[in-house]
Formats: C-alpha cells, structure tokens, sequence
C-alpha cells in the first residue's frame, strides 16, 4: 500500500501527464491483483490535487467479493475473513480509523471522499423497495402484516411471495428490497441464531440477533445489497422489535412500516392504535393498513400476511386477498 | 477527475487527444433469448422450453434446447445468457455428483438400494438459491425453474430469479417471452380473473396441450421463440421427452 503513496506523491509534479499515470496505475494495479490475492482494494492517494480514487476496477472488486462471499458466507469461517474486511471494504470508515501517515491530510482526504464517488459507475443504482411491510407493538406482542407483491422494474414477477421470514418459532423477519438479499441473510441469521442457541443454551434475544444480522450486512455496505428487514420477536425483555437495513440502521421501536407503500400504512396504524387493543383489533388494524397501502401504491398488492408473536412464539393469523378484502370494507360503508 | 470522464457514458468514443485512453465498454452478458415454462400436476410435473439460441438479430441454432435433467424427478430449465446456463448445469451437476457420493460413503452400511438417495426438487432448488447468491456480485445472468416431484410425488415447481431468490409455486413462465405467458396461465390454470367457474385440477393430457397451444403463440409474437418446442414430463416412472415444431421464422 505505502508503494503507490510515495509514488503518487512523486507523479504530482508532473501535472501534464498527471491523468495517465493515474490510469496507468489503475491499470497495473488491476493486473497485479490478478497475480497476488493479498491485496485488498485499491486506494490511490493524490496528493497534489488532495483527492482520493478509492473505488477499485470492477476486476478486483469481483475477485475479493465474490472470494469472500463464497467463503465466509457459504460455510467455512476462514481465519483471514475479518483480517480482509477491514483492509478491503471500509474504504470510507477505513481510512477514517487507520492512522495513516499523512496525518495532517485525513480530514482533505475524508471531505474529498464524496467527490471521489460521484463517478463511481457501481454506486447506488436506487432500488425501489417495492412492497409494504409493518410491525407494531401493543400489550399483548407484536403484530408484523405484510403484502406479497414481487416487482421486476413494472413487470409482476409474483403476487404470491412470502415476505415473512420465520427465523425460529419466536422470531420473525420481515422483507423488503432485494429479495434475494432478504431470504439469504435472514436465513443466514436464523442459522446464527441456532448456534447461539446450542452454544449458550439459551434462546438469542432480538437485540442481539438483530445485532447479528446488522453486522452482517455492514461488511457489505456500499457494495449494492438492498434490505430493509424488521426483526420481530418474543424474549425475556418482552415483545421485541428492531429495524434493520443494508445501510447499516439498527433502531428499536414500537412501529416501523417499511417501503414504497410504508407512508399509507403509517397514516392508518397512526390513527388507530392504542396500546390496550385487543388481539383481534390489532390484527384487523395491521389488515386495514396494509390494504390501504395496496391500494395506492402499484408496487404493493396481492395477499395480506398477517403475524401475532406473543409469549410462547409466533402464530400465523391469516392471509386474505386484497381483492376479497376490498369488497369486505366497500360492504361495511 | 476529469480522466473519470473519459471512460462511462454508453461507450461512446471520446477524442483522445483531449482527455488521454479511452476505455471501451466490455459487457461480459450477452441475452440470448429462449422461453421455459413449468407446471405442476397433482402427480406429475411439466418443463418444457423451444429451442432456439439467437444473439441480437441472428439465430445461433435451431437445436438447443433449454430443459436439463438433473435426477430422475427433477428438470431444471434455464434461459437468458446461455455461456451462464451451461456453467450453471455444470457445477449443480458436480455438487449433486459430490452430494450423492458423501452420502453413499455414509450410509452404505444403513441401506444398500433406497428410493430416497436421490436429492429431493426442494432440496434442490434451496442449493440452486445458494450457489446463485454465492455469485450475488457478479450474477449468473439465467432465469432458472426447476420441475419436479415433491417428496410427496406431487408436482412442484420452483421459480428463481438471477440472485436465488425463489418460490414454489404451480406454474410459472421464464424467459424472453415470460411476460406474455404467464397472464395466460394465470387465466388457463390458476382460474384468475374468471367468475362462476369451477376449478377443475389440470389432467396430464390437457397440461401438455395446454404448454403446446401457450407456446405456439408465444412463438408468434416474440422474435426469440420458435423453431420446437422441447416437453420433458416427469411422473414417478421418470422424465419422458417430447419434441414439437414451432414456427421457424
């Protein structure tokens, strides 16, 4: 790594052919990492135009990812894993902890990091979370209702998808944004979760499985994964309930409605609900909001899945047509 | 940042003289076409694909069918970029070889001839999720969906998309001409959107017809269908094939 600070600090005199060395270091770097697996990412410090290329070729990326993520997420703990993570993917937070030794230049380098982005082709392609999900607490647990709409761009891939996750027989998850991303991980928790278990004798809470699963993702943060997940449960502190996302958010709260229709779904829940409802009210809320959110927005639709965890697990409530129950609320006004 | 410029923006060439190498877009996906469709029965299941490989405006081969075998219970059949759907084949090949050697290394001394050696579609269809998602940075650019035989002997069929997300469902349409099909089975086996209609279980002769008239006129509207139409049936006896033509133009 210190090899191509001190030689980009001696390319900055040569301002003319300053941008075609840049490349040409690119370019070798590119090669090298192809010969040597040890590398981690590619970090070029200019130090005449104070700014920071910190966004490897595509090459190097797949090769250090997709070796990592075959590796560590597929079944083996390979020691080296955390050893990697912090050298290769926190490229922001990294060089942010790491004491380099240009220490007088870290906060220009720091403040450059957002104009280093802008040019970055991978970056953030805006994922529409396509769908409504929510859990809410009341006295008696948690209810989670959630649609089952699946959108590729304006095509319906499925009206039939299950966007509850059930971890264990005490904990669910919830899904939103890339659904490949949710059901992987969530699933990945579930077998955390499991070996919590067998190792502790003792059931994982929902702070710490949610913990669990942030952590999980943040490894990947910046790299493209899109989740949006709420993790609900029952343990010793009573009924639980954790937003966690793909950016890194974990928060503890009593309502949480995620996605394109999550708006709808607040206006409703906010109107009717009462912490000393009964069961069946709090369903019937948890059913009106996410049919009201299908409603209006084109990305929700198809069932209704309703959720109710309470002390000893989790139990499905009921799954209704948005269509059937449409007729049921036009019949009552 | 201004050497960022030089390269992005559709590939389109710049003047090299003004802002230094140029950088050409090198797309490592190519689309080449072809539609699958599966149904499940009560007893059986239906995966049935054309046949034609075309790029851009060529067709490639008229013979390439999209449905693999993979056990006596289970096809497998993939569309989209065919240099991935053949690599894909490959590796579940071998890690169903390696699973089905681990287990005789096992359990030889618990059972000498069992009908349950073989991997069920459920099971399968979960290690398919996790090979796709193992390459969630670079995907498998194929539109994966198995067919087969629950362990029940009821038909089951997964759908997956390029990540490994997938489902079970009762029908399902992948591919170039998936968003032409599948309203139609919709409509055809799942009874959407028809009222006062009783809903009769689909018998294997109307399920074959019915994957015979669907592709037909999917092969009249959408350029990359066509030529024939490849049908592998699969009941408890095993995978039995059926080719028929298509419109070849």
């Amino acid at each position: 790594m210190s090899l191509f600070i001190f030689v980009g600090e001696y390319i900055s005199a040569l301002n003319h052919i300053f941008i075609d060395c840049i490349e040409c270091i690119k370019h070798y770097f590119n090669c090298a990492v192809h010969k040597v697996s040890q590398i981690g990412g590619a970090v070029i410090f200019c130090l005449h135009h104070q700014t920071i290329y910190c966004k490897p070729k595509k090459s190097i990326e797949r090769l250090l990812v997709s070796k990592m993520a075959l590796a560590s997420v597929l079944g083996s703990d390979y020691a080296d894993f955390s050893f990697d993570t912090d050298k290769s993917y926190a490229f922001g937070s990294g060089l942010a902890a790491e004491p380099t030794s240009i220490d007088n230049l870290s906060f220009a380098i720091k403040g450059a990091l957002g104009s280093a982005e802008q040019d970055d082709v991978e970056k953030k392609i805006e994922f529409l979370h396509g769908t409504t999900t929510l859990a809410f607490k009341f006295d008696h647990g948690v209810i989670v209702a959630v649609d089952s709409r699946a959108t590729a761009g304006a095509y319906i891939a499925s009206q039939t998808v299950k966007k509850v996750i059930e971890i264990n027989p005490y904990l669910l998850g919830t899904m939103a944004g890339g659904a490949a991303d949710c059901s992987f991980w969530e699933r990945l928790l579930a077998r955390q979760c499991r070996v919590y278990e067998l190792r502790n004798k003792e059931r994982i809470s929902v702070a710490a499985a949610s913990k669990l699963l942030a952590n999980m993702v943040y490894q990947y943060k910046g790299m493209g994964l899109s989740m949006g997940t709420m993790v609900c449960g029952w343990d010793k502190r009573g009924p639980g309930l954790y937003y966690v996302d793909s950016e890194g958010n974990r928060v503890c709260g009593d309502l949480f409605a995620v996605g394109s229709g999550s708006m709808y779904a607040y206006g409703v829940i906010d109107s009717g609900l009462r912490q000393d409802m009964s069961v069946e009210d709090a369903c019937e809320l948890g059913r009106r909001a996410i049919y009201q959110a299908t409603y209006r927005d084109a990305y929700s639709g198809g069932q209704v899945n309703l959720y109710h965890v309470h002390g000893e697990g989790w139990t499905r409530v009921s799954q209704d047509d948005v269509l059937l129950l449409h007729h049921k609320y036009q019949e009552k006004l | 940042m201004i050497s960022a410029q030089s390269f992005g923006e559709n590939g389109k060439m710049k003047d090299y003289h003004h802002t230094g190498p140029v950088e050409y877009r090198f797309s490592p996906y190519t689309f080449n076409g072809g539609t699958v469709l599966a149904v499940a029965g009560e007893d059986f299941a239906i995966v049935a694909s054309d046949t034609r490989l075309s790029e851009g405006y060529s067709i490639h081969s008229r013979d390439s069918p999209k449905c693999y075998k993979l056990t006596d219970t289970t096809v497998i059949g993939c569309s989209g970029f065919h240099g991935d759907c053949l690599t894909l084949t490959k590796i579940i090949d071998a890690r169903l070889k390696v699973l089905y050697f681990l287990v005789k290394c096992t359990w030889l001394h618990m059972y000498k001839h069992s009908n349950n050696k073989m991997m069920t579609s459920g099971a399968i269809a979960a290690m398919l999720s996790t090979i796709l998602y193992g390459r969630r940075f670079f995907p498998y650019y194929v539109y994966n969906i198995i067919g087969g035989l629950d362990e029940h002997g009821k038909g089951a069929v997964y759908s997956f998309d390029p990540v490994g997300s997938y489902q079970r469902d009762t029908y399902k349409a992948g591919g170039s001409a998936s968003a032409m099909l599948q309203p139609l089975l919709d409509n055809q086996i799942g009874f959407k959107n028809m009222t006062g209609v009783e809903h009769v279980p689909l018998s294997k002769d109307k399920a074959v017809q019915l994957v015979k008239d669907v592709f037909i006129s999917a092969a009249e509207r959408d350029v990359y269908t066509g030529d024939a139409l490849q049908i592998c049936l699969i009941t408890k006896e095993g995978v039995k094939e059926e080719m028929v033509t298509l419109r070849r133009d």
